[in-house]
């Protein structure tokens, strides 16, 4: 009597088909941040992020639906991230300054939903639409503002079909912010230091207050130096630099925060002879920006840890082990998290 | 205005831009504590890192630069009877562009990525010489400049393809600002880098300046007045390469000044070039500190001074068109 369990295998392998051809059928009717009616399917299983910042929400809220990566992570991003998506495609990107995929690789990819993760403006709807129009997949446009992130899992989890899992991101980072406020109620507004964000290899690249790239300065308080610009990066001279004097110097650049306190033209600025230049971690995702994106909470509670040592927690470590845990799925060890960190603290 | 008059007035006026250069910026510092910091009492030890450090590195940098285009610029269209010759006509801009960005995208030290700059900028011309020899020999010198104009635009696709490479949050603003030119990062080192190139360069177009003037005349013509021309022509484009690739190098892609002050030069001297070429140093050096002074204090951030010698030279360039091409004489 073989045929029975054979039979009862395949009876079980059809209703599993089935199942599976139902639940991609299965579509609901949502509204994203533009306003726009989608139809999208109940359970998402591939989907398309259509630039870094919405790649790496993907990837914390469900990396086993993450079709590549805009731009191939580096080496040194690779222990902290989850094996399966090390080696996923790099597949371009849909928005920002250039855009480099191709409709036909995109649809190669053979995603369910794309999902766009950044500012919502005319510009961006309309290529929502005609992306949409043109792939015939449907097209998420999420609002990428910070305050708004807590919101954003949720409803991000949601459409992902990972409630639970949107729910406890939510959760942490409704509790970062509310750590903040908790700091900076007790630290009036002229005791909060002056910031200075460097870029570049020169560090002077910077970003202006309001600017996307310097938002989590002016969330924890920080008195950015450069008040006024256009929203993105500028470049200014050094002496600019030497005459807002700024307390304290946040950089992305390593090159920058191993000079700085040999480069002539930076000496007598008050962060560089206190010692206060921090360079921030950028594996696997940066701690500034590169990308705006979710990764930004752990450098929140990083940067409030620096501005304000004695107010905020002080063990800065355990905080990062237990965000790249729950966000990342990877706990780095003891020699991970000072490689990530002790590169963090330039002359000390 | 006889040259006569001209020389004291242009000494003045160069002597007036590096001291209104050395007296503008951002950072407060009031003429006599410049004054004070120069003669070695600085009102306060900032004030001497900021004027030692940053501002005259960038005053000396720019008036180098200045005058090492403005030279080029003079030679060249001396040299290929052709008023509408920059310095970067042989593709020299082009080619240090593509080197420097290629070190940008490749996350290079600052030093490195000018070495790069500068050592494209040479190759390019050596390919664009070889290629001319190879085709027809350097005598004919439109060969030589349509080589240059496609081996130029094979550089600039290859910027094109870095740009596009870039990480366009980070990389990206880099490259394109540098592709604008700015003298915002420089600093002691990078000038002490680019003199003994921009020197090099400029003392054979000094020291040979009346021979180079016979080029204008035609070969033929300088030939009977025992000039050998081929040979004279290939000196004057290493020499001017050489500055243009050590300005670009430091400095980025500075458009104009190169055709523009050869021209102004024009009005004051005529065209011989060994009465063009110190009154074009001389203007070449102050307009470019002062250019290089108002893109540090326009607004808080730095101006590119390619859009800035862009907006200067274009209308300049219309009105010396307007006066009816009377300063450009066969």
């Amino acid at each position: 009597m073989m045929p029975l369990r054979l039979t009862a295998l395949m009876a079980g392998a059809l209703a599993m088909g089935l199942a599976a051809l139902t639940a991609a059928a299965e579509t609901r009717t949502i509204t994203d941040a533009t306003g726009r009616q989608i139809e999208v399917p109940a359970d998402p299983r591939r989907v398309f992020a259509a630039g870094p910042p919405a790649a790496t929400l993907l990837y914390t809220l469900k990396p086993d639906a993450m079709v590549g990566w805009p731009r191939a992570p580096g080496a040194e991003d690779m222990p902290f991230l989850r094996p399966g998506t090390r080696d996923l495609p790099a597949l371009g990107r849909l928005t920002g300054k250039g855009d480099t995929v191709n409709l036909e690789v995109l649809l190669t990819a053979r995603p369910d939903l794309i999902v766009d993760y950044g500012t919502v403006n005319a510009t961006y709807r309309d290529l929502a639409r005609r992306v949409q129009a043109q792939t015939g997949t449907p097209y998420a446009l999420i609002d990428g503002s910070l305050p708004t992130i807590p919101a954003t899992l949720r409803t991000l989890g949601e459409l992902l079909a990972e409630t639970q899992r949107g729910e406890t991101l939510a959760a942490y980072a409704e509790a970062t912010f509310a750590g903040i406020d908790a700091i900076l109620a007790a630290i009036p507004e002229d005791r909060r230091p002056t910031v200075y964000l460097a870029r570049g290899p020169e560090g002077i690249e910077t970003a202006a207050r309001g600017s996307i790239n310097a938002e989590i300065i002016d969330r924890v308080g920080g008195r950015n130096v450069v008040a006024a610009g256009p929203d993105g990066l500028a470049t200014v001279s050094p002496e600019q630099v030497q005459a807002w004097a700024p307390e304290v110097i946040v950089t992305i650049d390593a090159d920058f925060a191993a000079h700085v306190g040999t480069m002539p033209e930076w000496q007598g600025i008050p962060a560089v002879r206190d010692g206060r230049v921090y360079l921030a971690p950028a594996a696997p995702f940066g701690f500034i920006d590169s990308p705006p994106s979710v990764n930004r909470l752990i450098g929140l509670k990083w940067l409030a840890q620096k501005l304000y040592p004695e107010a905020a927690a002080p063990d800065i470590e355990a905080e990062v082990a237990r965000f790249y845990t729950l966000f990342y799925g990877v706990t780095p060890d003891r020699a991970a998290l000072a490689g990530l960190l002790g590169s963090g603290h330039p002359g000390e | 205005m006889s040259e006569r008059a001209a020389a004291p007035l242009l000494a003045l006026g160069l002597a007036g831009a590096l001291a209104a250069g050395a007296m503008l910026g951002p950072y407060p510092l009031s003429p006599v504590d410049v004054a004070e910091t120069l003669i070695g009492r600085p009102p306060d030890p900032q004030a001497a890192i900021v004027l030692w450090n940053i501002r005259l590195p960038r005053v000396v940098a720019a008036a180098l630069i200045g005058a090492a285009l403005a030279a080029a610029g003079a030679a060249y269209q001396t040299v290929f009877r052709n008023p509408l010759v920059a310095p970067d006509i042989l593709g020299v801009s082009q080619g240090a562009g593509l080197g420097a960005v290629l070190g940008i995208l490749l996350g290079l030290p600052v030093l490195a990525i000018q070495l790069m700059g500068f050592a494209f900028g040479i190759g390019t011309i050596a390919l664009v010489m070889a290629i001319a020899l190879a085709l027809r020999g350097m005598g004919q010198v439109l060969v030589v400049v349509l080589c240059g104009m496609a081996v130029a635009a094979i550089a600039g696709a290859g910027i094109s393809l870095v740009k596009l490479m870039a990480d366009p949050d980070d990389q990206l603003p880099a490259i394109t600002f540098w592709l604008m030119g700015s003298l915002a990062g420089i600093k002691q080192a990078d000038v002490a880098a680019a003199l003994p190139a921009i020197v090099a360069g400029l003392l054979p177009l000094i020291a040979l300046r009346w021979r180079i003037g016979l080029l204008a005349l035609g070969d033929d013509e300088a030939r009977t007045l025992g000039v050998e021309a081929g040979r004279l022509r290939l000196l004057v484009i290493l020499s001017a390469t050489l500055v243009t690739a050590a300005a670009v190098s430091v400095a980025g892609v500075i458009g104009w000044v190169g055709l523009m002050v050869p021209h102004m030069a024009r009005l004051i001297t005529g065209p011989r070039f060994d009465r063009l070429l110190p009154v074009a140093l001389a203007m070449g050096a102050a307009l470019m500190v002062l250019v290089d002074a108002a893109a540090r204090c326009i607004a808080q951030q730095e101006v590119p001074l390619g859009i800035l010698t862009a907006v200067l030279g274009g209308p300049v360039f219309l009105w010396l068109l307007a006066r009816g091409g009377r300063t450009w004489a066969e």
